[in-house]
């Protein structure tokens, strides 16, 4: 399904999509609060936009490098060239160890490459042990946010999910009670587990260490019960020095959810007395990503979604609405380098307000590569069909999206002149919210009368 | 050519520009550490007491299943480490002495000398942490620069208790690992 076409659907719950909306904008606020605590800041930013320029200058000789010392700690490195090896990798590696039940953190690689159906089909029983993923892999829905896995969803509907699957309460709505429900439910998957999968939010060259960050535990108390720990890290999330971590961590919990780190921040050098540590190399598309020029510092990402939740478009039309793993700004300029057929609207699901840019953490520019991506897609045009052309091919007034999002959001940001959107990053909800009054009429209407 | 092969040789087949690293600047606090510190624990959701409010605690809470590791209250420990982590699905209170602190995020480090179980301080109902007022650095920096070329299997940063919000951003204290963590700091 197209973008416009999704987001509509979940525009229809009004209540829903206001309050998912007010929700991530909170989270936003609570980013900003937070970042003004640091007076280096925006420093911080620079530093860690140049270290990944750094990285994807030399990304050859720091993979070469982190295996090499991550095999003298005595992990057993793997490479993959795409989902699928990245998949056959992971289940030689159970059948080796006779392994049927795992228990995984959260990992938006294994997400990508679509490793939870791919295992069952085999035969392996995969349990998410993030709370909110577990909560969407009963409901067998993907993540709708990299960070807040569950964000689209309302107590009353976790509470009747939990009745079914963990018989709680009837009714019983209380957090901390079906939370509690979740950890008993749980621990038994933890304590049964011979192997457990984890992502990577960082690999350190210098050291072959790599690092983890959870609030739950949920990653260590798989791995450290567990015999086997197999980690998949894309091959972008190299960093070259130990002390680097330092500026990276300062930033990653800050910008996702406004706190100062997160709970728990695991290094992993070599495995426990009698135990393994696999980890997988996945490109999947990341070296012709990198190959792309334009597109290049999209590699640079840390995922902490908080351009997600600052984008007046992701907030109103929900995760689902992008249908790729990774949605919102960053995924936009990410999936069209998968499949610019498949997520052709994504890069017009934006109004180039900027305020992703404003606050990404790594300093990626991506309202610009949006826009890049508009001129590759249109420029396509013709093999994507005779529909989909007409609508793209006159730029983001013309987009599906645009007028079927007829929100407050986008009322206000028709105070700007297209030209001035598509030419000129105004930066309307990053630095100045406080626009002049916006105009009664819903965007459709404006649109209706003003194109042509 | 293996998928290593082929992954390289792409990277190196791409025209690239040379950069440099940034060497990172010593960034400091201002401010009193312990304070900082303090308040730092407190918004992560733990608390910090002293000795004496520590030991009121503990004989307040009859715990049954307690280990500790931390030299000056070893006689608290109940049982032996067990040689399977998994027994360690019903303790109570774990005592671990933190090597040091991060005053601007209330992180602790440890690592495998403190770590017998490295599943020890998540597997715990309540996690104690025993830290020196001398060990205290500034920022995330120091902390790095502390630890410097330190070489153990595992280190973690611990900044609080298990937590998630997954359930409409209402933050819950508790989801797999330890329910609290106290920090005594003596
Ligand atoms: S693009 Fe930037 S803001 Fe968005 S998830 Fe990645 S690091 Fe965060």
């Amino acid at each position: 399904m197209s973008h416009p076409k999704a987001a509509s659907q979940f525009l229809k719950d009004h209540a829903n999509s206001l309050w998912h909306d007010e929700t991530l904008w909170m989270v936003r606020e609570k980013r900003d609060a937070i970042s003004k605590t640091i007076p280096e800041w925006e420093e911080l930013r620079n530093l860690a936009s140049q270290i990944k320029d750094k990285v994807l200058s030399n990304l050859d000789v720091y993979l070469e490098n982190f295996e090499a010392n991550a095999q003298k700690n005595g992990i057993k490195v793997h490479w993959a060239k795409d989902a699928a090896e990245h998949n056959q990798i992971v289940l030689g590696i159970l059948r080796e160890k006779n392994c049927q039940a795992i228990v995984k953190s959260k990992s938006i690689l294994t997400e990508e490459c679509h490793l939870n159906p791919y295992l069952e089909k085999n035969g392996v029983e995969v349990v998410d042990t993030d709370l909110g993923e577990r909560i969407v892999q009963f409901l067998q829905q993907p993540p709708s946010h990299i960070v807040m896995p569950a964000i689209h969803l309302k107590k009353r509907d976790i509470s009747a999910l939990f009745h079914e699957k963990l018989q709680t309460e009837k009714g019983n709505e209380d957090p901390s009670y079906l939370t509690n429900a979740a950890r008993l439910h749980l621990r038994k998957k933890f304590l049964g587990s011979k192997v457990a999968i984890t992502g990577v939010n960082f690999g350190v060259a210098e050291t072959g260490e790599f690092v983890v960050c959870t609030n739950e535990g949920n990653a260590d108390m798989g791995v450290h019960l567990a015999d086997v720990h197999i980690a998949c890290m894309g091959i972008e999330k190299i960093i070259p020095r130990r002390k680097d971590l330092g500026v990276f961590l300062r930033l990653l919990a800050r910008s996702a959810t406004g706190q100062p780190i997160t709970n728990y921040n695991s290094h992993f050098r070599s495995p426990a007395k009698g135990k393994e540590i696999h980890l997988v190399l996945v490109d999947n598309g990341r070296s012709l990503q990198l190959a792309r020029e334009k597109f290049r510092n999209s590699l640079k990402c840390i995922r902490c979604g908080a351009c997600m939740n600052t984008c007046p478009i992701y907030r109103r039309s929900g995760g689902y609405s992008y249908g790729s793993t990774v949605p919102g700004p960053i995924g936009s300029i990410l999936s069209p380098g998968l499949d610019m057929k498949k997520y052709s609207t994504l890069p017009f699901a934006s109004t180039l307000c900027g305020s992703c840019s404003d606050v990404c953490p790594v300093k990626i520019n991506i309202h610009e590569q949006l826009y890049e991506w508009r001129q590759e897609i249109t420029k396509h045009h013709g093999e994507f069909g005779k529909g989909l052309s007409m609508k793209l091919a006159s730029g983001i007034f013309k987009s599906p999206l645009a007028y079927k999002i007829s929100g407050s959001t986008m009322r206000k940001a028709i105070k700007l002149l297209p030209k001035g959107l598509i030419y000129n990053p105004l930066n309307v909800w990053g630095k100045n919210r406080d626009l002049p009054e916006a105009p009664k009429e819903s965007f459709q209407e404006w649109y209706k009368k003003n194109r042509g | 050519m293996s998928s290593r092969e082929n992954i390289l040789k792409a990277i190196r087949g791409i025209q690239r520009e040379r950069k440099e690293l940034p060497t990172l600047p010593d960034f400091k606090l201002e401010g009193d550490l312990v304070d900082l510190f303090i308040r730092a624990i407190q918004a992560n959701k733990g608390e910090v007491m002293g000795e004496e409010e520590f030991n009121n605690w503990v004989s307040s809470c009859d715990f049954h299943s307690i280990i500790s590791l931390s030299e000056p209250f070893q006689s608290l420990s109940t049982f032996e480490l067990p040689e399977d982590p998994h027994h360690l699905n019903h303790l109570q209170l774990a005592i671990i002495q933190g090597q040091f602190g991060v005053a601007e995020n209330g992180a602790i480090w440890l690592n495998d000398s403190q770590l017998p179980h490295r599943v020890l301080p998540f597997i715990t109902e309540h996690l104690v942490i025993v830290l020196s007022k001398e060990n205290l650095v500034d920022t995330l920096h120091q902390a790095y620069e502390r630890i410097g070329e330190e070489h153990s299997g595992f280190g973690l940063f611990v900044a609080g208790p298990s937590k998630t919000a997954d359930i409409e951003q209402s933050l819950v204290v508790g989801a797999h690992g330890a329910k609290s963590l106290r920090v005594v700091l003596m």
